[in-house]
């Protein structure tokens, strides 16, 4: 329906979705492309599952219909394979390879997935599975991983580099640019360029 | 122009600043909470702001400043309201001189919510002008509409964005900001502003009559617009628009309405030029009863006969099937696939070191299962998972449920809970009530000094305004104790002993008995620098036994039969004080 680029970011509240839509939606007005989104506010963000839609080119509403997302980027393994069902044919899928296990599975006996089952569901999709931790750490800021993760996804985002790094530099605290540029550009080197 | 991402609450906020706004009140609500606390964070603002007990109070204190000539908004969530409704329905007697828009935050879906109730079925009621946008632009370009709008006609104006415009985001064009430069001043005309029985009857004639050239005024200013282009036709409001314009067939027709009340003559004109109609709009059919008024025999399609949905919200893919459905598009454009099922859920849960977990846990564990536990709305509704929630209806409602409990089943013990702001907002009365009318039962007062749930704003109990000026805090102990309860009781609830002990005595008493279980909220700790180190599981004491994981907290773990303690650990150190073999204690730095 939408000749625009749906993004779909996932993860669990206090993870840091917010900052990266900010970041996606700054390199939109950087190139004067419209953009929409809706985020999860309010008692939802208390450690639950939380979800951003961007909408690069959106014209209409904010909310992105299952089936049609371009790129869903998951800060969770886990909730990769929760909102999977929202990538299109063909979208791309750019996954931090780590899970953080709900409380539900102590509390309510909920079944247990490992790290390695849910990779190998996601396989179907051909993830681009991505150490954020470890890249996060070695640039020298372990809250940089939403950076890290969007500089792997910007090969697949239709924006310019240099428009989602100016907006990084923009959005972040002044003392994490330098820790924040290194996480973008070590995400972008450990991305796949397809 | 320069364009700006922003959150619809933000934009919002800054449309008001473009209005030149003299005054700001509300209470907290999701999704409505940024507004005010944008226009708290401006700095020397020209215009009085703060946060008020609750959306009466709000209202009450807006609509002074509105009758003093400045320009005002008031902010809230839908079920606020409701608070507001006493003062709301009689404002639209009195008018107001300077501008007042009462914002009110309508959540299809309940994302964070007890219901779906609709603003515009308020608006109808009271007989006042309600916005209705489709988007974040809308929603900030119609916020300077409708203070012209409520100072051409002197009525308050409800301005009613949903979920999905507070919390969407947009590429916003915004103004320049337009300092405030009126002097509030109050002209006495009793005739206007005391609604004796005399004075009130020709007050309502006024209104009334106010109708016809309102909303012929929302048509000329295009809040309410259509476009022919075939024999069918699609009306829709609020968000749904947007979702309609995404899917529309060249061929279609399509009318947005952006403002009530809707122009009847107008209406029926458009709709005596089609063959059929759809109505799409989130929540009540209010659209669509306009328009089966005027739409003769033109087939009305709607939630009425059951082509869409009362309940929820809507979405591209939702307004798709409803199309379908109706004969105005051909197929579905989404395939709709299904979620991978049965994967564990992750529900929102109160923090690791929450305070809140350590005083259902020793109520539960003081009262036992067969206790009645109402409660309120907070954070603390998340003690639901902990089983120490049994009810939960609206604000203050737990200590006036928890009342009437005690006097219809006298067979089971009352323990309450009801957060600091909640209580300020609406549990003092039932708190004074339930001591007057001699019930049994044990409100816990949960104290973070904060309002947590909404985004940390500050309330009477927490020693600072809206804008940051140190202010007395309020004493609960004091205000309980005023209210007549003579076992008023403050503990930390961190010290599960004294927690404990204090529950076994209240549990022994006869009367209302207050516990008020104090402490910081844990983001606020984080957020203000306070450190207490983490604690760990030494695996060769811990027998596996699950106490502690069933505790609930997201920082504890089991891992091979045994717990530990992740990251997420804040040093509260309950888990500590509940292991049965000392196995938990403060991690040591190597």
């Amino acid at each position: 329906m939408s000749a625009g680029f749906d993004i779909l970011i996932v993860g669990i509240g206090g993870q840091g979705t917010i900052l990266a839509s900010n970041i996606l939606g700054e390199a939109c007005l950087r190139e004067g492309r419209p953009v929409k989104g809706a985020e999860t506010h309010g008692m939802a963000q208390r450690g639950g599952s939380v979800e951003t839609h961007i909408r690069i080119d959106g014209q209409y509403g904010p909310l992105i219909v299952p089936g049609t997302a371009d790129l869903l980027i998951s800060f969770d393994l886990l909730e990769a394979l929760r909102y999977s069902h929202y990538l299109k044919a063909g979208g791309k899928m750019v996954v931090n390879r780590h899970m953080v296990l709900p409380t539900s599975v102590f509390t309510q006996k909920a079944p247990v997935l490992t790290e390695d089952e849910i990779v190998g569901q996601l396989a179907r999709f051909d993830p681009c599975l991505i150490d954020a931790d470890r890249i996060a750490a070695e640039s020298g800021s372990i809250l940089a991983q939403n950076v890290v993760i969007l500089g792997v996804a910007s090969w697949s985002i239709p924006l310019k580099p240099e428009s989602l790094l100016g907006a990084v530099k923009k959005l972040v605290p002044p003392k994490t640019i330098e820790a924040n540029t290194r996480a973008f550009e070590m995400g972008r080197a450990a991305g796949r360029k397809n | 122009m320069e364009r700006h991402y922003l959150l619809g609450n933000e934009a919002i906020a800054h449309a008001c600043l473009e209005s030149g706004i003299g005054f700001v009140s509300g209470y907290p609500g999701t999704p409505s909470s940024e507004v005010v606390d944008v226009l708290r964070a401006q700095k020397d603002p020209p215009f009085y702001l703060e946060w008020s007990v609750n959306e009466k109070v709000a209202l009450e204190n807006a609509l002074a400043a509105a009758w003093c000539g400045l320009r005002a908004i008031c902010t809230m969530k839908h079920v606020g309201l409701n608070v507001a409704a006493d003062p709301l329905m009689t404002s639209a007697y009195t008018g107001v001189t300077g501008g007042l828009v009462i914002l009110s935050a309508d959540d299809p879906f309940a994302h964070s919510s007890q219901n779906e109730q609709d603003t515009r079925c308020y608006a109808h009621f009271a007989r006042l002008p309600c916005l209705d946008p489709a988007g974040v632009q809308e929603a900030h370009d119609m916020v300077g509409t409708a203070f012209a709008l409520s100072e051409e006609f002197h009525l308050p104006v409800l301005f009613r964005p949903t979920t999905r415009i507070c919390h969407s985001k947009g590429d916003v064009a915004l103004g320049a900001v337009v300092p405030n430069e009126r002097k509030g001043e109050f002209h006495k005309d009793p005739r206007q502003y005391v609604v004796i029985p005399a004075h009130t009857r020709i007050l309502h004639k006024k209104l009334n009559e106010k109708q016809p050239a309102l909303k012929k005024r929302l048509v000329e200013l295009g809040l309410n617009a259509y476009t022919i282009s075939g024999k069918t036709a699609v009306i829709a409001s609020g968000i749904g628009a947007a979702y309609v314009q995404e899917l529309l067939p060249p061929n279609v027709s399509f009318m947005k309405i952006g403002a009530y009340p809707i122009d009847e003559a107008w209406l029926g004109e458009f709709a005596k030029k089609h063959e059929k109609i759809l109505v799409i709009e989130e929540l009540a059919p209010v659209v669509e009863e306009a328009v089966r008024q005027v739409a003769g025999c033109v087939p009305v399609f709607g939630k009425i006969n059951g082509y869409a949905p009362y309940e929820g919200e809507l979405s591209p893919g939702v307004v798709a099937g409803i199309m379908v459905k109706a004969g105005f598009l051909e197929k579905n454009p989404f395939a709709a696939p299904s979620p991978v099922p049965d994967l564990p859920l992750r529900p929102p849960i109160l923090c690791a070191g929450c305070h809140h977990r350590a005083a259902f846990y020793a109520a539960k564990k003081v009262f036992g299962p067969t206790a009645v536990y109402p409660s309120d709305i907070g954070c603390y509704t998340l003690g639901l998972q902990l089983g120490a929630v049994d009810t939960t209806i609206c604000m203050g409602a737990s200590i006036t449920v928890g009342s009437g409990f005690a006097h219809s089943d006298p067979l089971h013990d009352v323990v309450c809970t009801i957060g600091d702001s909640t209580f300020l907002h609406t549990g003092i009365q039932g708190l004074m009530n339930a001591v007057y009318n001699g019930a049994n039962m044990t409100v816990i007062i949960l104290d973070n000094r904060i309002t947590a749930m909404t985004g940390h704003q500050p309330n009477p109990n927490t020693g600072v305004t809206a804008t940051g000026v140190e202010t007395p805090p309020v004493s609960l102990d004091a205000v309980c104790r005023a209210c007549g309860a003579t076992f008023v009781e403050t503990v930390d609830p961190y010290d599960m002993t004294g927690m404990l002990r204090v529950l076994e005595d209240a549990k022994a008493k006869k009367g209302v008995k207050v516990i008020i279980a104090k402490q910081m909220c844990v983001i606020v700790a984080r957020r203000t620098g306070v450190k207490r180190g983490r604690y760990a599981v030494n695996p060769e004491i811990c027998t596996g036994c699950g106490t502690c994981v069933r505790f609930g907290c997201p920082a504890i773990e089991l891992v091979d039969k045994k717990a530990r303690i992740n990251e997420l650990c804040s040093g509260c150190a309950v888990c500590a004080r509940l292991c049965p073999v000392g196995a938990i204690s403060l991690e040591v730095r190597r």
